[in-house]
């Protein structure tokens, strides 16, 4: 059975709740003091809001450093860490969390991944990137059975009349994929212009042109059908008005938006969305279980790159008292000591 | 100078404005829900409004970056704006806008 399953759960020092640029630096400053971690992220790649949001976007207020983009800070970040050797389980949400008999946090994740560690840091940022759900009336009553947000098996999709909605490279890439195996594709987008890849938005227009699927400039505006199952999309343009097009499945690309998520099970207390925490060891209202960075609130709170390292840097020596009660925490400068300077392999 | 907000609701709220800020700064100070989950990058569509028709002619055109974007919100119509693309200021005095549905 591999590692990290129920029946043999992965047993590290510290799991941390989200890979953002702030979980990322707590690998760090936890390193420091020999203590190891394992990372879960819903994203597929680290770097939390600084790779999905903003990844060529300048950023001006990192300390001496006058400018990086979201992606440089993330990659920059990602070699400090190195010599600490992080675990990171990617495309996974952190869905529950209890108390093993003796006294370990279980964290389980929605692919049944199962870390047991002293210390939990949730450093989840804005919460869980999850795919925007046009606001349809009645669309929940279609999710999982006819309406889409991602792909898992194209299988699903063969012989379907499918619409899929966006202009991005996440709608266009799986246009272009799935056009071979549906009954019918239709393309809806809002404009007759498209933000994915030159080269995906041409193979489009050339099964456009060789009648191999249909686009529309227009907007969906509602849904038909009964029991779960999507008959048809009511689309709308300001010139054209609203006529409908025949649809089995509708698979929407609007990209993504944070939601809290099950962290708001974990049984902390939450305030606005916001885990409070004070502001010596940014521990939250229960023992072992630290929160840094944008998902926390205290008073002064600023939502700063630069103050999440800050508070990964105090929880850490807090974690250290949990993780290693019986050493004595001493604290030393990367500049003059040998042991740090060994330990990222510097010395 | 004052901002004039119809929430999803219908609700309307009169907002001091300040010289300077962005719309979407003045909305999320007065504790409106608006998302505006980049912080005002021009990066997430989170922060979509309708301008009131009599006013588009007088806020900026939207910038291409900005376009791209409204291709991540919803119900786009010619009115919408990215609310933190838009600098307030004297000539914005009693602006008029509609958060759009999320």
């Amino acid at each position: 059975m591999p590692d990290g399953q129920s029946q043999n759960p992965i047993r590290t020092d510290v799991t941390i709740v989200g890979a953002g640029p702030c979980g990322l630096f707590a690998v760090f400053e936890l390193g420091l003091l020999d203590i190891k971690c394992h990372l879960v992220d819903i994203l597929d790649r680290p770097g939390g809001q600084c790779a999905e949001l903003y990844p060529e976007k300048p950023i001006y207020d990192i300390p001496a450093v006058p400018i990086c983009t979201g992606q440089e800070l993330t990659d920059k970040l990602m070699e400090q860490i190195a010599p600490f050797d992080p675990v990171f389980h990617f495309g996974q949400m952190a869905t529950a969390l209890s108390k093993t008999e003796d006294g370990w946090w279980r964290l389980t994740t929605d692919m049944d991944t199962v870390i047991e560690s002293k210390v939990i840091v949730i450093a989840a940022g804005g919460g869980s990137f999850m795919p925007k759900k046009p606001p349809i009336k009645d669309i929940d009553a279609f999710e999982d059975t006819s309406v889409f947000y991602a792909v898992r098996q194209m299988e699903k999709f063969r012989g379907k009349h499918l619409v899929i909605a966006g202009g991005g490279d996440s709608a266009l890439d799986w246009t272009v994929n799935l056009q071979p195996l549906a009954a019918s594709l239709t393309l809806v987008h809002r404009r007759d212009d498209f933000r994915a890849a030159p080269d995906t938005v041409n193979k489009m227009r050339q099964l456009v042109a060789s009648g191999g699927m249909t686009l529309e400039i227009a907007q969906i505006s509602g849904l038909e059908g009964s029991d779960g199952q999507l008959t048809g999309v009511v689309l709308k343009d300001k010139d054209k008005g609203e006529w409908s097009i025949p649809c089995d499945m509708l698979l929407p690309f609007y990209g993504l938006t944070m939601k809290l998520g099950p962290v708001a099970e974990f049984g902390l207390n939450l305030n606005e969305n916001l885990i409070p925490v004070d502001t010596e060891k940014f521990q939250t209202s229960t023992e072992g279980i630290f929160a840094i960075g944008d998902i926390n609130t205290y008073p002064g709170k600023l939502k700063l790159i630069l103050s999440g390292f800050h508070e990964a840097a105090l929880m850490s020596q807090a974690a250290h008292r949990i993780v290693h009660p019986d050493r004595k925490l001493r604290f030393q400068y990367t500049t003059s000591s040998t042991d740090l300077q060994q330990k990222l392999g510097v010395a | 100078m004052k901002l004039h907000v119809t929430d999803r609701e219908g609700g309307e709220h009169e907002l001091e404005g300040t010289k300077g800020w962005r719309v979407m700064e003045i909305i999320r100070d007065a504790g409106l829900p608006i998302a505006a989950e980049c912080g005002g990058a021009c990066a997430c569509a989170t922060c979509h409004v309708y301008v009131d028709p009599e006013w588009t002619d007088k806020v900026e055109p939207r910038g291409e970056e900005e376009n791209d974007m409204l291709d991540l919100a919803f119900d786009v119509q010619e009115n919408s704006r990215l609310s933190c693309q838009i600098l307030f200021d004297e000539s914005l005095d009693g602006l008029k806008v509609t958060l759009a549905p999320e």
